[in-house]
C-alpha cells in the first residue's frame, strides 16, 4: 500500500518535472518577425518624453515620438511631424507645414493644435536644461491653420531647429506618464515593471520608405550584468548594445559585433570650486600625468576615441581633433607644476564612481594607477547611482568623478552650455568670465561659421583651462543574433529600431 | 484555540508590522540618495527638484510623511510608485506570485526530499549509504544558492539545452513554462535546506528512538515500523516543522538573490531596483509584505504545532 503510494506519487513529480522541461526545450523563436532587445535599465523616470531624463530612457523614446524634425543616422535635421519648413530671412520666424497624412498611436491625426500644446509643455521651463533655455528664447508659438504652426523667435538663433526635435504628443493624452501615444515607428504596448516593455510596429507610420521591419520587439531589462553574456548565448534576447571587449570575446558564433562609439564625454571632472583642483596648474598637472591612450589599452582593449575638450568627433563640424593631443603624457612637467602649485609631494584625493558602471570604475582604476608616477594618491570612492546624482552632480558635494556626459541633441551647446558659470548643469563648478563671453556669443550668432568659431573657442578655453581631465568617447560593442540586421549607429545617443530587419 | 490567543498575535503582528515600516522609512530619511535627484537625473535645477519634491509630497516633515503613507496602505493601493507612476498594488499584484511560486515550489522539494530520506537514513544509521549521505550532505549545505544557481544554469543551460538562460515565460504567457522556468531556481534555494533538514529529521528520529516509550511499544510487540510510523515521527517532527518554518521564510527573503541569479522579475528585482531609484512607496511595500509573510508563517508553525502535539495545545493555553 506505502510502496503504491509512493510510486503514484513519484511518477506524478517525475511527469510535471519532464513536462515542465519539455515545454522549456520546446521553447523556440516564432518566425513571425519579432525580437527581444536587452536592456540595462528599466524606463524608471517616464513615459512622458518631457519628464524622462535618463539616456536610457530617451534612447527607446526615440522610437516612440517624434519632433517637428528628427535626426537622421548622419547626423541631420529632417522633416518629420512636419512635412517642410521656412525660416524667415533674418532667422526668427519659422513656420512649419506639418503632414497631411500623418497620425497618432490612437488613430487621431495631427493637428497644429497638438504641435503648440506640445511645444508649450516644453517651454513652460518643466524640462531639461538646454531645451528650457532654448525654449525661453519663443515669442509666440501660433496655429494659424490646422496644419500649419508659426514660431516667432526673441532672437535669432541658428541651433534653434535642432531644439524641435523635442516630441509631439496629442493633446487628448491626460496621462503622458503611463500612456505614450507618440507619431513614431513604435507604438507602446505594455510593460510590466522591471521585467519588459513591448512595443509593436506602427501601421500607419507616415515614412513608407522607412517604415519599421520587425512587427514585434519586446526589450527585456536585464538588470544583472553578469547574465547578458549567457542569455544572448542561451537564445532569450537577440540583442545588446555597449557590451565590453570581453563580454564580446565570450559570444557565440551567432553573433555579429557592430562597432561605433558611444556618443559620451568620458573625463575625470574635477570639482574646480575646491582645493587642490581650483588652481589652474593642478588641473593641467593631472592632464600631463593621465595617459588616455595607456586607460584605452588597459581597460577597453585599445579601443576608443581620445578627446581632450568636451566634444566628441561624431560632432563633425564643432569637434576639433588637434586638442586630443594638447596635454601629451609628460610625467617631468606633471611634476613641475605640482612643485610651482605648491605640491611637490603630491596629495591625495578621492575618485567618486557609480559603482554600477563598470568601465567608469574600470577607468578611475588605471587613473589611480597611473597618479601614483607623481606622487598623487587617488583613493577610489564606490557610490550607488543615486547617491552620485544627488551628491556628486545635484549637490557637487565631491573632488574628482569619472563619468560620461551626453549629449540630448547634436548642437555643441548641448554639450558646451553647462560650461557657463551659473548653469545647473555645470557640476564641476568651471568658472570663467572668457568663456562665459565665449558662448553667449556662440549661442547669439545667427551666421552659421561665426557660431561655430565662438564654440570652438570654448572648447580651446575649456582645454587651455583644464577643466577637467578628458578621456575619451567609449567604444560601443552591439552584439545582434545573426538571423537579424540592419543595426544603424546614430552621432547621439539614440537607438533606432526601424532599421532592424530579418535576414 | 481561545481569542486571547489570536488577539495577542495580532496585536504583536501590527506592531511587529509597524515597527518595520518605521525603520524602513528612517532608513531612507538616513541614507544618501534622494528619489527627486533620482528622477531628475543630470537635469535636476534647484527649481525642478524643489517643484518636484512639493509634487511628490517630499517637503513635508518626516513624520507627516509617515502617517500619509500609512494611509495610502490602510486604503489599500499602498500608494504611488514614482518610477512608475501607478499604484504600488497593481505593481506588487503582478509580482507576488512570481516569488510565491517559487518559495513554494521549493517548499514542496524540501518535504518531498527531506522526509524519506531522513527516515530513511535514521532507520539505516551507520550503514554506508548513510555514510556517503552525511557527506553529500554536508557538501550541498556548504553551497550558497546563489552559487548553485549558476552552477545550475551551465549545466542544464549552456550544456544540457534544457533549460534557457534568462528565458523567464511570464505565467500570463503559459503557466506550464512559467512553472518549468521555475524549477531549477527552486531546486537552487531547496538543495542546502533539503540537506538541513534530512539531518535534522534523521537526528530527531535517532533521539527518539533512545527513549523509554520506544522501549514500552517494542515490549508490547510492535514492529519497528509501527514504532517508527505510530509514536516516533510524531515526536521527532517536531523540531523539524519548527525548522521548515523558519526555512520557508529564509526561503522567501533569499528568492531575492537567486531572482537576480536566473533574471527573474518577481518581488526581489523590483525590491533591488526600487531601493537605487529611491522609490520607497514600493519598498516600503514590499519590506512590511515580506515581514507580514514571515509573521504569518510564524503563526501557521504555531498551528501546526498544536495540531500535532496536544501538549503544546494546553502549554499555549495556559
Amino acid at each position: 500500500m506505502k510502496k503504491k503510494r509512493l510510486a503514484l506519487l513519484l511518477s506524478v513529480v517525475l511527469t510535471t518535472v519532464a513536462v515542465a522541461l519539455g515545454g522549456c526545450a520546446g521553447d523556440k523563436q516564432e518566425s513571425t518577425s519579432q525580437i527581444t532587445i536587452g536592456i540595462p535599465q528599466d524606463i524608471e523616470d517616464s513615459l512622458d518624453p518631457m519628464k524622462a531624463t535618463a539616456a536610457g530612457t530617451k534612447e527607446i523614446l526615440f522610437n516612440i515620438y517624434e519632433g517637428l524634425v528628427k535626426p537622421d543616422s548622419d547626423g541631420n535635421l529632417i522633416p518629420a511631424v512636419a512635412s517642410e519648413y521656412k525660416i524667415s530671412e533674418e532667422g526668427r520666424v519659422y513656420t512649419f507645414t506639418l503632414r497631411e497624412d500623418i497620425k497618432f498611436h490612437d488613430g487621431s491625426s495631427v493637428t497644429a493644435d497638438d504641435v503648440v500644446y506640445s511645444l508649450e509643455r516644453y517651454a513652460d521651463g518643466q524640462s531639461g536644461d538646454a531645451l528650457a533655455s532654448a525654449f525661453s528664447n519663443i515669442d509666440d508659438i501660433s496655429a494659424p491653420t490646422d496644419k500649419t504652426v508659426v514660431i516667432v523667435l526673441k532672437e535669432a538663433n541658428t541651433d534653434f531647429l535642432s531644439y524641435l526635435t523635442a516630441a509631439v504628443i496629442p493633446k487628448s493624452n491626460a496621462d503622458p506618464d503611463t500612456v505614450a501615444i507618440g507619431t513614431g515607428p513604435y507604438r507602446y504596448v505594455s510593460r510590466s515593471p522591471q521585467e519588459n516593455i513591448i512595443l509593436e510596429s506602427f501601421d500607419d507610420y507616415w515614412d513608407k520608405d522607412n517604415a519599421p521591419q520587425i512587427k514585434k520587439i519586446t526589450l527585456k531589462i536585464i538588470a544583472n550584468a553578469d547574465t547578458i553574456v549567457t542569455e544572448l548565448n542561451g537564445g532569450s534576447i537577440d540583442m545588446f548594445c555597449r557590451l565590453s571587449s570581453t563580454q564580446v570575446s565570450q559570444l557565440s558564433s551567432d553573433y555579429n559585433v557592430y562597432t561605433g562609439t558611444m556618443n559620451l564625454v568620458q573625463a575625470l571632472y574635477l570639482n574646480n570650486a575646491i582645493e587642490p583642483f581650483n588652481d589652474v596648474r593642478v588641473r593641467q598637472a593631472l592632464c600631463y600625468a593621465i595617459d588616455p591612450q595607456g586607460i584605452l589599452d588597459m581597460a577597453f582593449d585599445g579601443q576608443g576615441s581620445i578627446i581632450g575638450s568636451a566634444v566628441y568627433p561624431t560632432f563633425g563640424k564643432y569637434y576639433m581633433p588637434e586638442l586630443a593631443d594638447a596635454y601629451p603624457t609628460n610625467i617631468e612637467k606633471a611634476k613641475e607644476l605640482l612643485a610651482e602649485a605648491g605640491y611637490p609631494d603630491g596629495f591625495t584625493f578621492s575618485i567618486t564612481v557609480p559603482s554600477n558602471y563598470q568601465p567608469h570604475v574600470d577607468t578611475a582604476q588605471v587613473i589611480a594607477e597611473q597618479l601614483k608616477e607623481v606622487g598623487i594618491t587617488a583613493n577610489i570612492n564606490l557610490v550607488e547611482w543615486a547617491t552620485w546624482l544627488s551628491d556628486v552632480y545635484s549637490g557637487r558635494q565631491y573632488e574628482t568623478t569619472v563619468i560620461g556626459v551626453d549629449a540630448s541633441m547634436l548642437s555643441a551647446g548641448a554639450l558646451l552650455d553647462r560650461y557657463r558659470s551659473d548653469a545647473s548643469g555645470n557640476f564641476m563648478n568651471f568658472n570663467s568670465p572668457a568663456y562665459d563671453a565665449a558662448i553667449d556669443a556662440a549661442e547669439s550668432s545667427v551666421d552659421d561659421d561665426a557660431k561655430t568659431a565662438a564654440y570652438k573657442q570654448c572648447e580651446q578655453i575649456i582645454s587651455d583651462e583644464a577643466a577637467s581631465v578628458y578621456i575619451q568617447d567609449m567604444v560601443n560593442l552591439v552584439a545582434l543574433n545573426n538571423k537579424y540586421e540592419g543595426y544603424v549607429f546614430y552621432p547621439l545617443y539614440v537607438q533606432d529600431f526601424a532599421k532592424l530587419r530579418l535576414k | 484555540m481561545n481569542l486571547t490567543y489570536v488577539l495577542k498575535k495580532v496585536i504583536s503582528l501590527m506592531f511587529t508590522l509597524l515597527l518595520t515600516a518605521f525603520l524602513v522609512f528612517l532608513a531612507f530619511s538616513v541614507i544618501p540618495g534622494d528619489p527627486v535627484t533620482t528622477m531628475l537625473g543630470t537635469q535636476a535645477t534647484p527649481e525642478k527638484v524643489a517643484a518636484l519634491r512639493e509634487e511628490l509630497g517630499l517637503d513635508r516633515p518626516f513624520l507627516i510623511r509617515f502617517v500619509s503613507w500609512m494611509g495610502s496602505f490602510l486604503d489599500g493601493t499602498f500608494g504611488n510608485s514614482y518610477s512608475y507612476h501607478v499604484t504600488v498594488r497593481s505593481m506588487l499584484a503582478g509580482k507576488l506570485p512570481i516569488t510565491l511560486t517559487m518559495t513554494c515550489m521549493a517548499f514542496v522539494l524540501i518535504l518531498l526530499i527531506a522526509i524519506p530520506l531522513g527516515i530513511f537514513l535514521a532507520r539505516n544509521s551507520g550503514s554506508i549509504p548513510d555514510r556517503i549521505m552525511t557527506v553529500v550532505n554536508q557538501t550541498i549545505m556548504a553551497f550558497p544558492p546563489f552559487f548553485s544557481g549558476i552552477l545550475l544554469t551551465l549545466f542544464f543551460g549552456l550544456i544540457l539545452h534544457l533549460f534557457k538562460p534568462g528565458g523567464y515565460v511570464s505565467y500570463t504567457t503559459s503557466v506550464p513554462r512559467f512553472l518549468g522556468y521555475l524549477i531549477l531556481p527552486a531546486v537552487a534555494i531547496a538543495l542546502p535546506k533539503a540537506a538541513m533538514a534530512t539531518n535534522y529529521l534523521k537526528a530527531s528520529v535517532l533521539k527518539e528512538m533512545k527513549k523509554d516509550y520506544v522501549r514500552t511499544a517494542y515490549s508490547r510487540g510492535n514492529t519497528t515500523k509501527g514504532v517508527l510510523y505510530g509514536h516516533v515521527l510524531k515526536n521527532a517532527i517536531i523540531p523539524v516543522i519548527t525548522f521548515l518554518g523558519m526555512a520557508f521564510t529564509d526561503m522567501i527573503a533569499g528568492s531575492i538573490i537567486i531572482e537576480q541569479v536566473f533574471s527573474i522579475p518577481g518581488i526581489g528585482r523590483l525590491l533591488i531596483s526600487s531601493i537605487a531609484n529611491r522609490d520607497y512607496p514600493v519598498v516600503e511595500a514590499i519590506v512590511v509584505l515580506l515581514a507580514f509573510l514571515v509573521i504569518l508563517t510564524n503563526f501557521g508553525v504555531d498551528l501546526i504545532y498544536r495540531l500535532v502535539d496536544p501538549r503544546i495545545r494546553s502549554a499555549m493555553e495556559e
